[in-house]
């Protein structure tokens, strides 16, 4: 093998001749090494900790669900009693309580946070638009406890004059409260799927004569369809998670409701009232983690799907 | 020639501008109308509790649970489980950034960490007490205290310090980089004196935003460290302690006969603390791109 032409020795199978040199552990290897695993560590971290809850709430869950729980008859029971002797554990009123609340909060959301985007995205220019996306991150950023508050002090009375019920503290409050805390979001992802379709689509419309509003509603929209549909399922399960406010804002009855003027309870809002007097371990804390495995099993698949429709869009794009 | 110039609007263009304008000022009346709300939050809370503002307020710890009295074992432990919660979850969060922003590769492995992201974000708060519960409570026999409710917010709040800090990395031009790569520094160099530096709005922003979401969140701490009452001041990281969130939830809802200012007033205090760090988040974004040149 003929010499290298910059070291005079001569060059080993396939490497370089400067590859050991450059190859050498010194001190900046090593550190280079420890930050790269340090950091991979903390990468890890996310999954170790959705892994861990998982299964903290499972194997709390499970034994209970395994052996001294009728699944089907847990969610389809309609009396939720846990304290009386002998204990009930119905859940279709939580579940009913969370399905009709969330439907509410969602007839509520989407007109909003979708009308707000395609404003905010479509129409809106400059420093207006600038205020306009301020505006809706404050929004975003009001702590539950303070819509719980809103919803108990000033929503409850309005209702009742409002719509002359006696209970103020109903489907609707709590609805109406998750809708205005689910838009902000939804309208921020919204916005992004509107953002994500490219602007030659637009031009190409533009040039044709379409008006500003024909080019939102013939081309933008439909092509934006994948991310707006994230967008709705992540409001979803926005308003389905919500705790603090819902059972400030609900009345939290453990009862089906029939009416968006009864009061109901959520599975968020149950776990919430009765974790802190239910003996640790005994059926009833375990029941509660039950709930909590649901609610983690449907909110994975909810961020999952939506996630999925997101990036599936991308990659089609 | 009369009125034929040839650039007039038909009277079907007429009819396609006048839909466009209705559909301009619907949608300006829907986004407003989703505003409008956030404004009579604020001014009602202004209203209501301004009355209840003192010195004496801010001052004194709280009488008759909650009814009377000030917050101030309830500011200071919400300054305890804010600073813990960060201080765990800043350091873990920036290293999962720059291992996604720098050293990740386009994998299963990827795909797996974003996912678990998402999803971590995603879980309903009481999910994340349930764990803590079960998790720092408990298994690790940490106790209800303080360190068992930052864990548990930090657990929350993680997701916020990534994809903040994540997304500042990736800003920062691949040319800057293979600038300091080509004069022979290592990648952990390159990241410490380029990278890092250059995404400091990004970790800043990260953490403001921690803070927000760690001085409202409620359900996550009233299982795990913050208690509904106590009067002393918490001395370390295995007390008991008082929450500006959960104090307010316990003055609207557990206790009677309070004054109607006094609920308003905590609500106030927190919406106000909660808006100025994000008042500072947004202003500091703002100004790093309006300075930024690349």
């Amino acid at each position: 093998m003929a010499p290298s032409p910059l070291t005079g020795e001569p060059a080993s199978a396939g490497q370089p001749p400067w590859a050991k040199a450059l190859d050498h552990r010194d001190r900046g290897w090593w550190s280079d090494f420890a930050a790269r695993t340090i950091v991979w560590l903390g990468g890890m971290s996310a999954i170790l900790f959705i892994a861990a809850i998982f299964l903290f709430i499972a194997t709390q869950g499970l034994e209970f669900m395994r052996h001294r729980l009728d699944i089907g008859a847990m969610l389809t029971g309609a009396r939720w009693e846990p304290t009386v002797e002998p204990p009930v554990y119905g859940a279709l009123p939580l579940i009913a309580g969370t399905a009709w609340i969330t439907g509410v909060a969602m007839l509520i959301a989407i007109p909003l946070a979708f009308g707000a985007a395609i404003y905010i995205g479509e129409f809106a220019r400059g420093k207006q638009r600038e205020w306009l996306k301020i505006g809706i991150e404050m929004l975003a950023a009001i702590p539950s406890v303070v819509w719980g508050v809103i919803g108990l002090h000033v929503m409850k009375p309005i209702i009742q004059d409002v719509f002359g019920v006696q209970v103020g503290l109903n489907v609707l409050n709590a609805g109406i409260i998750l809708g205005l805390m689910a838009a902000p979001i939804m309208a921020t992802i919204a916005e992004d799927a509107l953002k994500a379709v490219p602007d030659s689509y637009r031009e190409a419309a533009e040039a044709l004569g379409a008006t500003r509003w024909q080019v939102v509603w013939k081309v933008v929209l439909p092509h934006a369809r994948p991310g707006l549909s994230a967008a709705v399922l992540l409001g979803i399960g926005r308003a389905f998670g919500e705790t603090i406010a819902v059972l400030m804002a609900s009345g939290h009855r453990l009862m089906v409701p029939e009416s968006i003027f009864d009061s109901a309870a959520t599975l968020t809002a149950t776990i919430a009232a009765e974790l802190g007097e239910a003996a640790v371990g005994g059926d009833h804390y375990q029941m509660l983690f039950v709930l909590g495995l649901l609610l983690f099993v449907i909110t994975f698949t909810i961020n999952l799907l939506a996630d999925w429709l997101v990036r599936g869009r991308r990659k089609s794009a | 020639m009369t009125s034929t110039s040839p650039f007039a609007a038909t009277a079907h263009e007429g009819t396609k501008l006048a839909v466009q304008q209705v559909a301009r000022f619907g949608f300006l009346a829907i986004t407003l109308l989703l505003l409008i709300p956030a404004i009579g939050i604020l001014a009602v809370l202004v209203i209501e509790g301004a009355p209840g503002f003192s010195l004496e307020f801010f001052l004194d710890k709280p009488r008759d649970n909650g009814a009377a009295g000030g917050i101030a074992t309830a500011l200071v432990g919400t300054v305890w489980l804010t600073a813990c919660a960060l201080a765990l979850a800043l350091p873990l969060g920036v290293a999962a950034a720059i291992y996604l922003s720098e050293y990740a590769r386009d994998n299963w492995l990827t795909r797996t960490i974003n996912v678990a992201i998402v999803n971590l974000a995603g879980v309903p708060s009481i999910v994340h007490a349930l764990f803590g519960v079960g998790a720092f409570v408990h298994f690790l026999h940490f106790g209800k205290s303080i360190l068992a409710a930052s864990c548990t917010l930090a657990v929350m709040t993680l997701p916020v310090v990534i994809v903040a800090t994540r997304e500042s990395m990736q800003a920062v031009p691949k040319a800057f980089r293979e600038a300091c790569w080509n004069m022979g520094a290592t990648r952990w160099q390159t990241i410490w004196r380029i990278v890092l530096p250059n995404s400091g709005s990004g970790i800043l922003t990260g953490l403001i935003l921690v803070v927000c979401r760690a001085v409202g969140e409620t359900a996550p701490i009233m299982f795990t460290g913050a208690v509904f009452l106590r009067q002393q001041f918490p001395s370390g990281i295995f007390d008991k302690t008082m929450a500006l969130s959960l104090h307010l939830f316990t003055v609207s809802t557990q206790v009677t006969n309070v004054p109607r200012h006094v609920p308003f007033a905590v609500a106030l205090t927190l919406i106000l603390v909660v808006l100025s760090m994000n008042a500072l988040a947004i202003w500091f974004r703002m100004r790093l791109r309006g300075r930024k040149k690349w």
